[in-house]
């Protein structure tokens, strides 16, 4: 019986992690619905290949950064009645972490480093990353839940990514007013790919 | 260059948003309304014009090899200071904005201008270069939220301005209406000036966005 009562506490619990990855991954796309992490959004997907080595390096760095962030926010601001530091804390944790996950890559596994190291030094200035960890702290996530929200956040920005990188090679062939060349018809092509995920809103109740 | 150009460059002609594309999620994010837009502006001046007048202080004393760590620190002690006034006294502003108020230290106008800046001038033209980097940041926030409010929503401030002569267009008050604004306001933009938007966006600019234009390397 009591085993009976373990097995659905873990069912409901993995229940609610699911939960949160469809909401990050879809409903409430970081890129497309949060407007978090627009910069690399707009400068990294003119190609399939960068817009992909750019969304994994984010993934990384957003898994692990919800992890720490909301670790020591627990450990350490709470603990010590500190929580208004949490913007300054936060931003220099991943400013710390991003140097660290460089050094670690380029010493134990040079082809990681390889794909994404050219990467990394654009990320520390990514609101998407420290969107994330403020995220975890403003709805009350747990450890777990922190980290699997990071992770499936990231997937979701590499998803727009990835989409949006599609959609514009595209561009390049098509033949465009002067004054909507370059930034602008991105920006409205990104609108249409938005459109596409808004119609995600109410997917699972969220 | 004198003070009064100093302000007045940032409002047109070095439009931070409109001109130097910085700062794009803020503009997207927050301006469903004028009145947030409002809000976003002001405190983001009121960064601005704090870390520009610190890092201009300290401009001789914070070695080059950490000065982006240490511009980060005074950028978020501003940010905290800004976030604890408006929870006190505006609290439907903090609300509204949520966690793009603690977003601003991340917001690249503030580390550019950091960069491009403050740490080459003295603590008066920097607060005056905050300030007009300020203004140009507020009135661009301002545009895409009224052209959003008034589209999407019929009202302006609040007042209803359209006086039904159309059906608001409620999709420009929700996510996708950000890109759809921004790309056509950027594309008017282009049809009606002279000099073409260049986006020198983030991919050019590791840490401080815009300053890797000076040829420096922006390493951390």
């Amino acid at each position: 019986m009591e085993l009976f009562y373990i097995v659905m506490e873990a069912l409901s619990r993995l229940g609610s992690l699911m939960t949160i990855t469809i909401s990050a991954l879809l409903v409430k796309n970081f890129v497309l619905s949060q407007f978090l992490g627009i910069c690399p959004f707009l400068g990294v997907s003119k190609k399939l290949s960068t817009a992909t080595g750019m969304g994994f390096a984010v993934t990384f760095v957003m898994t692990i950064a919800s992890l720490v962030t909301r670790l020591l926010y627990n450990r350490l601001l709470v603990t010590y009645g500190l929580e208004y530091l949490q913007t300054i804390l936060f931003i220099l944790v991943i400013a710390a972490l991003v140097q660290l996950v460089e050094i670690i890559l380029k010493k134990f596994v040079p082809p990681l480093y390889r794909a994404l190291g050219i990467y990394l030094p654009l990320i520390t200035t990514n609101c998407a990353v420290l969107g994330v960890a403020l995220l975890n702290v403003d709805v009350g996530y747990d450890v777990l839940e922190s980290t699997v929200y990071g992770f499936a956040a990231g997937l979701g920005f590499t998803l727009a990514l990835v989409l949006f990188a599609g959609v514009r090679e595209k561009l390049e062939y098509s033949n465009i007013p002067e004054s909507f060349k370059g930034l602008p018809i991105a920006l409205i092509s990104a609108a249409f790919v938005s459109l596409a995920f808004f119609g995600f809103q109410g997917l699972l109740g969220i | 260059m004198s003070g009064f150009k100093t302000v007045t460059k940032g409002i047109i002609k070095e439009n931070p948003v409109f001109r130097l594309v910085l700062g794009t999620c803020p503009t997207l994010a927050v301006t469903t309304s004028a009145e947030n837009a409002i809000g976003m502006g002001a405190a983001v001046t009121l960064v601005l014009m704090g870390s520009n007048a610190v890092i201009s202080l300290l401009r001789k004393v914070i070695p080059d090899k950490v000065r982006i760590p240490a511009y980060i620190t005074i950028i978020s002690g501003f940010v905290t200071i800004v976030q604890m006034l408006l929870k006190a006294y505006l609290p439907a502003i903090d609300k509204q904005l949520g966690i793009f108020i603690p977003l601003i230290v991340v917001n690249c106008i503030i580390l550019a201008r950091a960069e491009m800046f403050a740490n080459k001038n003295n603590p008066v033209m920097s607060i005056l270069d905050g300030v007009g980097m300020g203004i140009g940041f507020t009135l661009a926030l301002l545009v895409m939220g009224s052209f959003r409010e008034i589209l999407g929503n019929g009202t302006w401030f609040g007042m209803n301005v359209t006086g039904g002569v159309f059906e608001p267009a409620i999709i420009m008050i929700l996510p996708p209406g950000g890109f759809l604004a921004f790309g056509f306001i950027l594309a008017a933009i282009n049809k009606f000036s002279a000099v073409k938007i260049e986006h020198k966006g983030c991919e050019s600019c590791p840490m401080p966005c815009g300053a890797s234009n000076n040829g420096e390397e922006a390493q951390m």
